[in-house]
């Protein structure tokens, strides 16, 4: 019993000592995407470790990417891997890095709930964004014009979606650009004939999002966070941290601390998808 | 006590010329710095920085414009017949898609190898167009590079595409812009104007003094709502009336824009012109019913005119909130940067397009400096708007005397 005690006592010093050695101080910069989750996971973090402190900024990805090689940030916030030249750049300056995954953002095609059409195949996507398909019949909907929304040209969204739906072609100008993702859900909500991309957090009940099929229809897979964990629905990218190796020790207990259950349960509740 | 008074008259003088000398200083400052930086935007090149575009050796293609460019790498343009060289389809070879081409590990550990690769690559296929990082430039490289010309005035202000962040090339054409900011603008005026008269006309001559100390601050308080609400209400209101009532694909257009601005212009008419009208002196009227004019004969006879100056005044400050107002613009015309032919179109105004971009735009680059030379226009706009208020103002003045 004595010794049961003691082992109790032991363990109970040894986590007390472990919890006061994860006081985390850095500074988190980058991607506009990523932002409001690093913000909420350094919350909670600084919440369950007093005496720590994280700053989280925005600016994009690419801001982020070049202030761990200039040393002003610790880690960096990307909603894309590192870009070849950045890569280059890196290893020019002789700074090793590592990445990370801490979760995944999946993009929903939506169109007004009225419309027949419930799945798209990513050629018919690149038709309908560049504009070469412009009415609903030629995919097999109603005789109805497309309306394509889109985000506006500085968004992360707006790159990635050209990048990885559109095979980097460029948006049909007639596209209508709409200054936020909630925007893009009232318009498309109200036109029936409307076409957009919101993240899976926006859908809700007066948009209807679409199944996407990346090999030539055989396959449809709807959008949904089960869905993009599978890795079965196309449209998503990983959401990365990076950090030079040298200032791993500083920033390891936070970046462990949202892989850990409690802050993937975070990432859930946030609208991203979990990385397990 | 009399020196004092002296002095006292002195510093208020000098305060009053040194606010305004500082006020005039600053305004040409910031004319200034729109000039400096919008004009440079026709020293830059609308490629990326540091790129290198590359044909090979026997393609008679020499010279292609930006545009061009764009549509090759979209894929418009796919035959290098369309271009005026051989009948042949357009291969593509951009960096990212090197690997297409090679594997991963031809390429080298720290890409060493890279710029041999290019060049064999680009040596090996008679049709291919390759757009890399010259610091990838093959050394002894057998290919043509093609020539990357800067921005020019006539494809800025010609050109009918607006997509700033294309790549390879971005495509700066303000034609659809310029055209939707003054589609809008002369829609919302056109609306705005009669509204607005007949108001200010009720307000200073037929309505009672009561129900005008009820109206007027009302009025003013339109004035005092925030743009954004104005767009929302519009986005949530209108842009769906507009849809169902002319029975549209798409119902953020041009008359939405229109309708907002018009409703927005509407409260700087109104108080304005009433004002004007208000100082019309009481004896003049007397004078003219006296004579055996009606009240109405009075109103356009004698009210109106001696108020025209203030009545034009109210319409140009109108204008100037519609063409210069961002926000509510943003929200409801879609943004959409096609050339306007109706009103019930979707269009993409300049003051709507700086907002959206300015903020991740790379500060000078060339969408920086793009933006800025629409600031330029939009400056020019206006100031020849004031131009001609002022120029009627001198006629009108002339045939008064």
């Amino acid at each position: 019993m004595k010794k049961l005690i003691y082992l109790f006592i032991a363990i109970s010093v040894i986590s007390t000592y472990a919890v006061k050695a994860q006081k985390v101080v850095c500074k988190i910069k980058g991607s506009d995407t990523v932002l409001p989750l690093s913000q909420k996971e350094a919350e909670n973090y600084m919440k369950k470790n007093a005496g720590s402190s994280i700053t989280v900024t925005g600016g994009g990805s690419g801001v982020g990417l070049s202030a761990i090689m200039s040393g002003t940030t610790d880690i960096a916030q990307a909603s894309r891997s590192m870009k070849m030249d950045e890569k280059l750049k890196m290893q020019e300056a002789g700074k090793a890095f590592k990445e990370v995954i801490i979760a995944y953002d999946a993009l929903a095609v939506v169109v007004h709930p009225s419309n027949k059409v419930s799945q798209l195949t990513r050629e018919q996507l690149e038709g309908i964004f560049t504009g070469k398909i412009t009415n609903w019949k030629e995919v097999g909907g109603a005789d109805l014009k497309i309306i394509v929304y889109s985000r506006e040209t500085s968004s992360g969204t707006y790159e990635f979606f050209k990048e990885h739906v559109m095979n980097k072609r460029n948006y049909a100008s007639s596209a209508l650009l709409m200054p936020a993702t909630g925007a893009v859900v009232q318009s498309v909500s109200q036109t029936p004939g409307a076409i957009g991309y919101i993240g899976l957090a926006y859908i809700e009940k007066n948009v209807k999002p679409l199944k996407v099929s990346y090999d030539k229809g055989k396959t449809a897979i709807a959008p949904s966070v089960e869905n993009a964990r599978n890795k079965t629905y196309p449209v998503t990218r990983p959401l990365y941290y990076y950090y030079l190796v040298k200032s791993e020790k500083q920033v390891k207990p936070f970046v462990d601390y949202i892989l850990s259950q409690e802050g993937q349960q975070t990432v859930l509740k946030e609208g991203y998808v979990p990385v397990k | 006590m009399r020196k004092n008074k002296k002095i006292k008259e002195k510093a208020v003088e000098g305060i009053l010329f040194t606010s305004s000398t500082i006020t005039s200083i600053t305004v040409l400052l910031i004319v200034i710095f729109l000039f400096k930086e919008g004009l440079g935007l026709f020293k830059t090149s609308p490629y990326e920085a540091n790129h290198v575009l590359a044909v090979h050796k026997d393609n008679p293609v020499k010279n292609l414009t930006a545009h061009q460019v764009k549509d090759i790498f979209d894929q418009q343009i796919t035959n290098w017949s369309q271009l005026g060289g051989k009948n042949d389809t357009i291969l593509l070879l951009s960096f990212g898609e090197l690997t297409n081409y090679t594997t991963e590990a031809e390429l080298g550990a720290s890409f060493e190898f890279v710029p041999h690769k290019i060049d064999s690559i680009i040596s090996a296929n008679q049709n291919i167009i390759g757009y890399f990082p010259d610091k990838y430039f093959p050394k002894d490289f057998k290919g043509t590079i093609l020539k990357q010309e800067n921005v020019s005035l006539s494809s800025f202000l010609n050109g009918r595409e607006w997509i700033p962040t294309a790549s390879p090339a971005a495509q700066f054409g303000v034609l659809p812009l310029i055209l939707g900011t003054l589609w809008v603008s002369l829609g919302a005026i056109l609306l705005a104007l009669p509204i607005g008269l007949a108001v200010s006309i009720y307000l200073a001559e037929v309505a009672s003094m009561r129900l005008r100390n009820f109206l007027k601050p009302v009025i003013e308080l339109l004035a005092g709502i925030p743009s954004v609400v104005y767009g929302f209400f519009g986005l949530v209101i209108l842009v769906p009336f507009i849809r169902n009532t002319f029975n549209l694909p798409v119902g953020e257009t041009a008359l939405a824009g229109m309708i907002i601005l018009a409703i927005m212009a509407l409260p700087t008419i109104i108080t304005i012109s009433e004002d004007a009208l208000r100082t019309t002196p009481v004896s003049l009227k007397e004078a003219s019913l006296a004579l055996g004019a009606s009240r109405w004969q009075t109103m356009v006879r004698v009210t109106i005119p001696y108020a025209m100056s203030g009545i034009t005044t109210a319409s140009i400050l109108g204008i100037g909130r519609a063409i210069g107002e961002t926000m509510a613009v943003l929200m409801v015309t879609g943004n959409a940067s096609v050339m306007p032919t109706t009103a019930l179109e979707p269009v993409r105004t300049i003051p709507a397009t700086i907002a959206a971009e300015l903020g991740e735009a790379p500060f000078g680059g060339a969408h920086f400096k793009a933006l800025f030379a629409l600031g330029i226009i939009l400056f020019l706009i206006t100031l020849t708007f004031n131009l001609i208020v002022d120029y009627v103002k001198m006629r009108r003045k002339k045939l008064m005397s």
